[in-house]
């Protein structure tokens, strides 16, 4: 069954098309979100010295790997862009997938971060530290994974050449994300 | 209202090497590492933080293309940002100190003071201290 074109995708009241201002919509909901977790975080790291005893015990390498992984991913989303604006869907495609890759790499190393961390009994409810950590890690976690399921539909569409100004509107939201996780990995990593 | 010309994406015609700026992003991803095995909390301030900020800069400009959005997206950014910095600003002072003129946070300062212990008595039996005390509510 085909669905009509919605009118958003061609239509731009403000000189940006309407899906790009949308995600940049979302990227300034997604900033006090954030930006209220990090917040909070960075303030009661301050307030409460004794939890650099809980972060030395997060992993500094499987940190710093899926730093390396979602700025190489990033990579990939802004050449798939570039792929886009020079209409060869199909090599943006290839690159919104090797983007998805990117992203579950990213999510099974986290996999075997939480669970040998678990494992050690740094749980949710072990200390406000953890809780923090698992908070803050699970929510950008959960944004990965929305990226994701959205790259694929994307790529899928611009494999036919088909709505290829998408391929920059996800881009746009990943890098976002990774700009997310610059900022994670210091403070729940590197600040110990 | 349409505007066929708003339809292209932005950044034709502009090339940047995006090989070379992760290339520089991998470089300062293992400065920020490598910073703290100098011992000297300045300099891991700077190169922890201040390398992110740089990080976050380089992707914002060049993979997110925002030098060449329209200027009210940033200034939508920023004022997000603002917002974001109103909120620790006025809480601050609250999660930051533990007492104050006729108040006094005693579930923090007992926080404070059990993870400091637990901390010190794990350090001393080899292990970590997953189990310090939570922080509590004002008293």
């Amino acid at each position: 069954m085909a669905f009509p074109r919605p009118i958003a995708t061609t239509r731009s009241a403000t000189g940006i098309p309407t899906g790009r201002l949308a995600v940049w919509w979302v990227i300034a909901s997604e900033i006090v979100i954030f930006g209220g977790v990090l917040g909070s975080y960075i303030m009661h790291r301050l307030g409460h010295p004794d939890w650099h005893y809980q972060s030395a015990h997060t992993n500094t390498a499987a940190g710093a790997f899926n730093t390396l992984v979602l700025l190489t991913s990033s990579l990939f989303a802004v050449l798939a862009h570039q792929a886009a604006q020079q209409k060869d869907g199909k090599k943006a495609a290839r690159f919104l997938v090797f983007t998805v890759l990117g992203g579950l790499t990213f999510l099974i190393v986290k996999g075997f971060e939480w669970a040998s961390e678990i494992q050690h009994g740094y749980t949710l409810t072990s200390n406000t530290f953890w809780s923090f950590y698992y908070t803050a890690a699970g929510l950008h976690g959960f944004h990965v994974l929305a990226g994701m399921v959205i790259m694929l539909f994307v790529a899928a569409d611009a494999r036919h050449n088909r709505e290829l100004q998408r391929v920059e509107n996800i881009g746009i939201y990943w890098h976002f994300v990774d700009v997310v996780w610059i900022f994670l990995f210091p403070l729940l990593y590197i600040a110990k | 209202m349409s505007d066929p010309a708003a339809q292209a994406p932005h950044g034709e015609g502009h090339h940047t090497n995006y090989v070379k700026i992760w290339g520089i992003l991998v470089v300062l991803l293992v400065i920020s590492v490598l910073g703290p095995f100098l011992g000297h909390p300045v300099v891991t301030l700077f190169t922890a933080f201040g390398i992110a900020l740089v990080k976050a800069y380089l992707v914002g400009k060049h993979f997110m293309h925002l030098s060449l959005e329209r200027k009210w997206i940033g200034y939508l950014v920023f004022t997000m940002l603002a917002l974001m910095l109103v909120m620790v600003g006025g809480v601050a002072p609250d999660v930051l100190k533990h007492d104050g003129l006729g108040w006094e946070n005693r579930a923090a300062k007992q926080s404070v003071e059990q993870g400091n212990a637990a901390g010190e008595a794990a350090e001393k039996a080899g292990h970590g201290a997953p189990g310090a005390a939570p922080a509590g509510e004002h008293h």
